[in-house]
């Protein structure tokens, strides 16, 4: 009597499924992945705790930068852009400032206002790629006399007639207070109460109100 | 493990004496493979940072003209923060006394144990009064707001600050400065 003999397998696995896998996955996460825009002003937002995403759309973002210029924009889809043509159609109305329809197609192309506004027909003849944050003079907002953000959000609340407006915010860490300031008296004027501020989110610090309050399952809107 | 066959190809015969060739496994060790596959996947995952800006809300009161119109508030709820260059932060609770008695200093670290202090104090009717000076900074103002939120203090106002205010910062601050 002898016992049948076990066939001695081979240890080594077959790695082509994990292989697959490994690939499949990457790949995936690679194309989801989606990229940051790459931002023509630089701005380093400080931390908060607000729990809210910023809107993504339909909105009109103010930038404070950190050595105190401010700029204009709007959303990447092409509701916003047609919203900023007619942004830029009433302050050419407005101020008489003659743009041609090419300027007026330039300036909306542009990533960004940032100029005062007398400067825009210039500004319509730099391309492009060439504006940046740093080569641009902003829109004067410092004195309070010739706060041309007013004029913007006049614009911008002409634009977005009928519907609702978002105005973002958003400042860089080191940005002084009284440009905020002045942003703020540029909103109010045109009354617009409520904005956002674009932040870094940030974990609550335990033991605090607003902890205890979300342990208990309660949001910040809630309270 | 894999190797190339670098035997010649053809099909002619060999001679008698001739071993013939083994046939190799086409078969590839895909371990190493895997490996890499998996290790991409970690760099990009630990690399790519979940940036998915939020927005902190803010509502701002309607300038009255007329004083009589402004919400008045019971100065013993009140606690009055003042925003300094540096991180500072000063706070006073109710008034401001003549003497500048009650007007103390703090850093964004103590500030919070301050407000709570002072909410507990006044079972919830606390406003807090916030005056950033000139030359603090955006994230100051942010950080001071977010405190709001963190300790849940419903009532509160940004206000501008006052010139004996101001002076008192200043005041406070050079003092510090000289230690």
């Amino acid at each position: 009597m002898s016992r049948p003999k076990i066939a001695r397998k081979s240890t080594s696995i077959d790695m082509t499924a994990m292989c697959d896998v490994a690939f499949l996955l990457l790949s995936f996460f690679i194309l989801t992945t989606k990229f940051k825009p790459s931002e023509a002003v630089t701005v380093a937002t400080p931390n908060s705790v607000a729990a809210k995403v910023a809107p993504e759309k339909d909105f009109i973002m103010i930038s404070l930068t950190s050595d105190g210029k401010a700029f204009i924009s709007v959303g990447d889809s092409q509701g916003d852009k047609e919203k900023k043509k007619v942004m830029i159609e009433e302050i050419n109305t407005r101020e008489t400032l003659g743009l041609t329809d090419a300027e007026i197609a330039a300036l909306v192309r542009a990533p960004f206002v940032g100029a005062p506004i007398a400067q825009l027909k210039q500004v319509a003849a730099i391309p492009t790629e060439k504006m940046t944050g740093a080569s641009m003079p902003g829109i004067p907002i410092a004195d309070t006399s010739n706060n041309q953000m007013v004029d913007w959000i006049r614009a911008a609340v002409v634009a977005y007639q009928g519907e609702k407006l978002n105005v973002v915010l958003k400042g860089d860490n080191v940005a002084k207070y009284p440009a905020f300031k002045n942003i703020i008296a540029a909103l109010k004027k045109n009354e617009q109460f409520k904005f956002q501020m674009v932040t870094n989110p940030e974990a609550v610090p335990q033991g605090t109100y607003l902890w205890n309050a979300n342990m208990a399952g309660k949001s910040q809107e809630q309270l | 493990m894999a190797e190339m066959d670098t035997s010649s190809g053809g099909g002619h015969k060999k001679g008698p004496g001739v071993k013939k060739a083994k046939k190799l496994s086409t078969r590839v060790d895909l371990t190493p493979m895997v490996d890499l596959g998996f290790l991409l996947i970690t760099f990009f995952i630990f690399t790519t940072t979940m940036s998915q800006p939020t927005a902190m809300k803010l509502f701002l009161p309607k300038d009255v003209e007329n004083p009589d119109d402004q919400n008045k508030i019971k100065q013993s709820n009140a606690l009055t923060l003042l925003l300094g260059k540096e991180d500072n932060v000063f706070y006073y609770e109710g008034e401001l006394a003549p003497d500048a008695s009650n007007f103390k200093s703090s850093n964004f670290k103590d500030i919070r144990d301050v407000i709570i202090r002072k909410k507990q104090a006044v079972d919830s009717n606390l406003v807090v009064v916030i005056k950033p000076t000139d030359e603090c900074e955006y994230k100051n103002v942010i950080d001071i707001l977010d405190e709001m939120t963190i300790s849940v203090v419903k009532k509160y106002a940004m206000v501008d600050i006052s010139d004996v205010e101001k002076q008192l910062v200043t005041i406070t601050e050079g003092a510090a400065g000289s230690k």
